[in-house]
């Protein structure tokens, strides 16, 4: 507890790849959640020991795959019902994972706990630039109240300079119906 | 030559498609060319496309009627008419150690089916699973079948089971929600709670694990019909909540209540609703670490454990708070697979996986009960 400011939590963690089990890396950071002005994102610092997975490769054969595409790419119900995800698509769900990350710290308070649920739409935007750009339309699980909440996002990705969201934004309800 | 025109001759400047018996080939190939007729191949062998046709229609055929439980596929995820086949196909099979029971009709009139796993007796202390709850956690309803299945498989060889169906009945209801359930399948994949309707209100559906009468109304559920725990208008007022409690306080003899969820991960014992300890904490906890070290063995799935209030957070009017106020000591509630990468959405490969691990852990709490009879 920090007086008049907030609630600073230290944490120890293991990250650990998605993709690969056995790959971790020790992290360390520290949270702090502002009293006076719930609207703004929790302050986060943190330190990654050692180095994170080089994906150049993966990135550049996804990339110019995406580059390379007659029509815009369009996919809905990702995972679907049945969790699956074709192994074409993963890359989109995985970018969605990472977005979502944003999304979720800049809305997180000490009584939230999200996760993303599914990727309800998602459509590429084409660009006059390098930058790969994506509108996604996703469900967020907020387990504490065990809502799920619809989120717009807009998503830039270029495998040099690395994940934007650019805009976001909370979406009612009855958006899916 | 029987040749039999699929698009017929117009005019010229048209093409024409024809399916060539295998003896006219040669003698039209042999006309075609000599008269400078252009043609191409566009299907090499038409039966085999047709035979092709015919086993893909009989294998998705298969697929709404399971004819026997060794030729149901565990490792995917079934309507809810698929699973009430299943059911009764099971009893077929079993009708010495399997019966089905119907306990109540949800709000849509579905019935609500209990399978009943007996050696005999009368009315002997009984262990009590649920699956499916909360209809959009498939992966429980999924497991709910592979356990009746895996009852019928190792009642006798297995020494374990066998010794536990020896003293005491297993019930096993595998779609507590069957309303929720369908409608996760034709409308709303994140659908949770029940489809009752309140006057007052457009919304539909009350939380059906904040509907039991143990600390009901209070912090931890919501009185807004349109949230997603929404406690209903008084207890029990789901006949899905009701069908159980009914049967629970008639059958009287029951010594183990497991409901399960999913996701996270967890294993709960009481309270939610309410931060005083349970009195049987140190018992429930200890049984909690072993059955977690159980299912742990088999994938090295980790799972944290304790009471609901300390491990997540408050909820009121849950399940196992009223199934342990009503006496019943073992009272456990599982969240199953994973923390969150896929949550609702778990791949179905994962279904036995799952199932398999959690009947590690549920075996534990069985064996319990049977060498701690109260």
């Amino acid at each position: 507890d920090i007086d008049d400011v907030g609630h600073k939590y230290h944490l120890d963690l293991v990250l650990e790849d998605v993709l690969d089990k056995d790959s971790t890396v020790n992290c360390t950071a520290e949270v702090l959640y502002h009293l006076s002005n719930k609207n703004i994102a929790p302050a986060v610092q943190f330190t990654i020991e050692g180095e994170l997975k080089n994906t150049d490769e993966a990135d550049y054969i996804f990339y110019s795959r995406i580059k390379s595409l007659e029509k815009e790419l369009v996919a809905e119900n990702m995972p679907d019902s049945h969790g699956s995800v074709s192994p074409e698509m993963e890359p989109i769900h995985l970018l969605a994972q990472v977005a979502s990350g944003y999304v979720i710290w800049q809305n997180s308070t000490e009584n939230t706990t999200f996760q993303l649920a599914q990727i309800k739409h998602v459509k590429q935007v084409k660009r006059s630039d390098d930058c790969l750009e994506f509108d996604y339309m996703i469900l967020l699980h907020e387990m504490v109240s065990q809502e799920i909440i619809p989120w717009q996002m807009t998503v830039l990705w270029h495998p040099q300079h690395g994940v934007q969201v650019t805009q976001d934004s909370c979406q009612p309800k009855h958006a899916l119906e | 030559l029987q040749l039999d025109f699929w698009l017929a001759p117009r005019s010229p400047g048209y093409p024409v498609d024809i399916r060539v018996p295998f003896p006219s080939l040669q003698p039209l190939k042999a006309h075609l060319e000599a008269n400078g007729v252009f043609y191409s191949i566009m299907i090499e062998d038409v039966q085999a496309l047709v035979d092709h046709e015919q086993t893909e229609m009989l294998r998705s055929s298969r697929r709404q009627l399971p004819l026997t439980t060794n030729t149901f596929d565990y490792a995917t995820y079934h309507s809810l008419d698929e699973i009430y086949t299943f059911m009764d196909l099971l009893v077929a099979e079993n009708p010495n150690l399997v019966s089905k029971l119907e306990i109540g009709r949800s709000t849509e009139n579905r019935p609500l089916y209990v399978l009943k796993f007996s050696k005999g007796g009368t009315n002997r202390p009984a262990i009590w699973i649920d699956t499916g709850i909360h209809s959009r956690e498939w992966v429980t309803q999924a497991s709910g079948v592979w356990f009746a299945k895996k009852i019928v498989l190792d009642h006798e060889n297995d020494k374990g089971l066998a010794s536990i169906l020896d003293k005491m009945d297993i019930f096993l209801e595998i779609v507590v929600n069957p309303d929720g359930f369908v409608f996760t399948q034709t409308q709303n994949r994140m659908w949770r709670k029940t489809r009752s309707r309140h006057p007052g209100s457009a919304c539909v559906g009350v939380d059906p694990n904040r509907n039991w009468d143990a600390g009901f109304g209070g912090p931890g559920a919501s009185g807004n019909p349109c949230s997603e725990t929404y406690h209903g208008p008084y207890a029990n007022s789901e006949p899905e909540v009701k069908a159980i409690v009914d049967f629970v306080k008639n059958h009287g003899n029951i010594k183990a209540f497991i409901s399960i969820h999913s996701y996270s991960q967890l294993l709960f014992y009481p309270y939610g609703y309410t931060s005083t300890p349970v009195p049987d904490q140190k018992e429930l906890d200890q049984i909690s670490k072993k059955a977690v070290a159980a299912l742990s063995s088999l994938y090295g799935t980790n799972y944290k454990y304790g009471s609901i209030i300390t491990t997540i957070y408050q909820a009121s009017g849950g399940t196992i708070d009223w199934t342990y106020n009503q006496g019943i000591k073992y009272s456990f509630t599982f969240e199953l697979r994973d923390t969150g990468r896929y949550g609702f959405l778990l791949p179905a490969k994962e279904i036995v996986p799952t199932a398999q691990e959690t009947w590690l852990a549920l075996k534990v709490i069985m064996l319990h009960a049977r060498d701690h009879p109260y």
